[in-house]
């Protein structure tokens, strides 16, 4: 700031930074959980200490870690930009459709029919690899069309979409048929993705042996990895001037044309980099569940991801990972302990947090403290001027 | 080679003796003919004229919301617009600022854009900066970062991300904030504003854009006394190096700020002149008062 201009008195508030102090903190702790923590607890600590962490808890841990991923990428669309998509079950398919048929191959002839294609060709009586498949070899091919393939389909619907200016329910109602509609593409035989029963009985990854513990936990800490990672790019985004145009757009659209914005692109931008979240998500989530199949797009499974936002909180990033880790664990614990009362349970709740949380687990968390911050400038604004003095002057 | 070179040219071969310039007008462009080069994205207002409406004809499932309007308006002009209800003021605006089609007549922004080639966003970057009769500002942002968001830049996806305000931006920034009376609260959220503030926050972007137009549906709707006097006061500064359309309802607001006033009814132009005038008129005491 140079002293010689006449505005310099006024402050102008810093930009936020990336994550606050103890953010990093918290960031760092998850950061060694994941990649420490875990690991050994899962893989030196024998069996029978209470320290030690199952399989079967490490392998639930790593689902609901891929699950927070969508959940993060849900927030991106729905929590900052205000366009709730019920399709990003489909996103999420087609990454781990991908990473299935890339695992497929690695078969090899260990399949029940030992042969060169999957099992599932052989018994359609197939006799070579159709062309879609011809890059599942590769597993370098494989990760670029992750989120080559969720990125492309995004972005063609999405353009669409948004040119057509189709907002609000309208466009959740086609996302939900979107999703639909492949769902019933996949289902069928002759389109080459194992029918209704997908992908399944994985042997190999790269060579190595599937189902041992070690590559378990590797693959943990690679979606924990990816996690933290989306993580960052979400608050980056967000913290940037782009993801403050989205709120913008979310808030009030034909204010941010007035003001020069064309919000195709950005809508577009934020809407494929979160399809694009979402087939990571997938390609992580099905080496470690070891199946995918096309009820992964059906419709309910695209509105449970919303919930997990709602649940947790919108707009806040962290709020839907969190809501994630609530709904799946009480997932996995009811259906265990009371199966027939889970989907009331999921209902009673989105209910309740509709109606008496708005901005979820962490918007409750959070507001008494934003509640001071309020206060605070209120007393800063009301002791330095004189023309609000007035305003509550003239008020009464 | 421009005209303009050309002339130089003569003039400097020629000495004194050059022959001055033909075909000049009054408003210091030249008569149609002698061709000028079209800058795209520049407004040519040498002809005297910002705004150019002919013939605009809308409607809307057979009602006539505007039905053969002409009206122009000169560069730093400040014109107020006025008329009953349903006179066709927003639906006007709706036009120039590319959100509704008309079914026909022309619109042009200075001599050379017509703005029925352009949409919301561009005409916004061609400069013509509009505020709405309801105070539309982002209410999750604060008062900041909503005029950072209107302030004249690069407005794509990859600069938005790696945007960065340099300091002649905050002077800028600070200058309208204190322009708006919002200087003490920078950090506040637009929704917490009351009515009054938030009306100036959207006449700060606006001046953030720095338009050569600016468009405003009645802007001191809701403000107090003394906010309406601010208010009147910022118009009459602005005067001169922009152009304003002031669409209102308060006719002393009007009687502080106008020179030429509109009036409007049933999509076209009644009555134009001074705010006496105008009051004057027959047609118009008929239209505000009944038949």
């Amino acid at each position: 700031m140079t002293t010689t201009t006449p505005f310099s008195s006024i402050q102008l508030p810093a930009p936020a930074p990336l994550l606050t102090r103890g953010g990093w903190s918290a960031f760092i702790v998850a950061l060694i959980v994941v990649c420490a923590v875990a690991p050994v607890l899962n893989l030196w600590v024998p069996a029978g200490s209470p320290l030690h962490l199952s399989d079967y808890a490490v392998a639930l841990l790593g689902k609901i870690m891929c699950y927070a991923i969508c959940a993060l990428a849900m927030d991106l669309i729905w929590g900052y930009t205000g366009i709730l998509s019920l399709g990003h079950g489909l996103f999420f398919a087609l990454g781990g459709y991908v990473m299935g048929m890339y695992l497929m191959r690695q078969i090899g002839r260990d399949g029940n029919y030992q042969s060169e294609l999957p099992d599932f060709m052989v018994f359609l009586d197939w006799k070579e690899l159709p062309w879609h498949w011809a890059l599942s070899d590769s597993f370098f091919a494989t990760l670029v069309l992750v989120v080559a393939v969720p990125g492309t389909v995004a972005f063609v619907f999405g353009y669409f979409a948004f040119r057509s200016r189709i907002k609000g329910v309208y466009f959740s109602i086609i996302t939900q048929a979107m999703t639909y509609a492949a769902m019933l593409l996949f289902f069928r035989n002759e389109t080459g993705f194992g029918g209704n029963n997908g992908f399944t009985d994985f042997k190999r990854i790269l060579g190595q042996p599937i189902a041992t513990p070690t590559m378990r936990m590797l693959l943990f800490v690679l979606t924990g990895l990816a996690l933290l990672g989306f993580f960052l790019l979400g608050r980056w985004l967000v913290r940037s001037k782009f993801g403050r145009v989205l709120q913008a757009v979310r808030d009030a659209e034909t204010r941010v044309m007035f003001s020069g914005y064309s919000p195709l692109p950005y809508k577009l931008t934020i809407w494929t980099i979160s399809a694009m979240m979402c087939g990571v998500a997938g390609a992580l989530y099905v080496p470690q569940v070891g199946i995918i199949n096309p009820g992964e797009m059906s419709a309910a499974n695209s509105i449970e991801i919303a919930v997990w936002a709602a649940v947790g909180g919108r707009a806040t990033l962290i709020g839907p990972i969190v809501g994630a880790f609530i709904v799946n664990g009480a997932k996995s614990w009811l259906t265990v302990t009371a199966p027939e009362f889970w989907l009331y349970f999921l209902g009673a709740l989105f209910i309740a947090v509709t109606l008496f949380l708005p901005n979820g687990v962490v918007g409750l968390l959070r507001r008494p403290r934003k509640a001071a911050a309020t206060a605070v400038i209120e007393d800063a604004t009301t002791a330095n001027t004189a023309s609000l003095r007035k305003e509550e002057g003239a008020a009464p | 080679m421009t005209p303009d070179l050309m002339e130089e040219g003569v003039r400097r071969v020629g000495g004194a003796e050059a022959p001055a310039p033909q075909g000049q007008t009054a408003s210091g462009g030249r008569a149609a003919g002698f061709s000028r080069v079209a800058v795209p994205g520049e407004v040519d207002v040498t002809h005297g004229r910002i705004l150019y409406l002919e013939d605009v004809h809308v409607s809307f499932d057979g009602f006539k919301a505007i039905n053969g309007l002409n009206l122009d308006i000169a560069p730093g002009e400040l014109r107020c617009i006025i008329g009953p209800n349903g006179a066709g003021k927003t639906t006007m605006m709706d036009i120039i600022t590319g959100k509704t089609r008309p079914d026909r007549g022309t619109v042009f922004f200075g001599s050379t854009i017509d703005l029925l080639r352009h949409n919301e966003p561009q005409i916004a970057a061609l400069g013509i900066g509009r505020k709405f009769q309801k105070p539309t500002v982002f209410e999750q942002l604060t008062v900041f970062e909503n005029l950072e968001l209107a302030l004249k830049t690069h407005k794509g996806v990859a600069s938005s991300m790696f945007f960065r305000l340099d300091s002649a931006q905050s002077d800028r920034l600070a200058e309208v904030l204190r322009t708006i009376h919002l200087a003490h609260q920078p950090a506040r959220p637009a929704g917490e504003l009351s009515h009054g503030q938030k009306q100036w926050l959207e006449i700060g972007m606006l001046l953030m854009q720095d338009p050569k137009l600016l468009l405003l549906d009645e802007p001191v709707a809701g403000m107090t006394d003394d906010e309406t006097a601010r208010t009147a006061e910022l118009f009459l500064s602005l005067k001169g190096q922009h152009s304003l359309m002031v669409v209102e309802h308060d006719m002393s607001f009007i009687r502080t700020i106008s020179e030429k006033v509109t009036v409007l009814c049933d999509g076209a132009v009644l009555a134009e002149g001074t705010l006496d005038e105008v009051q004057g008129d027959e047609r118009v005491i008929e239209v505000y008062l009944g038949r």
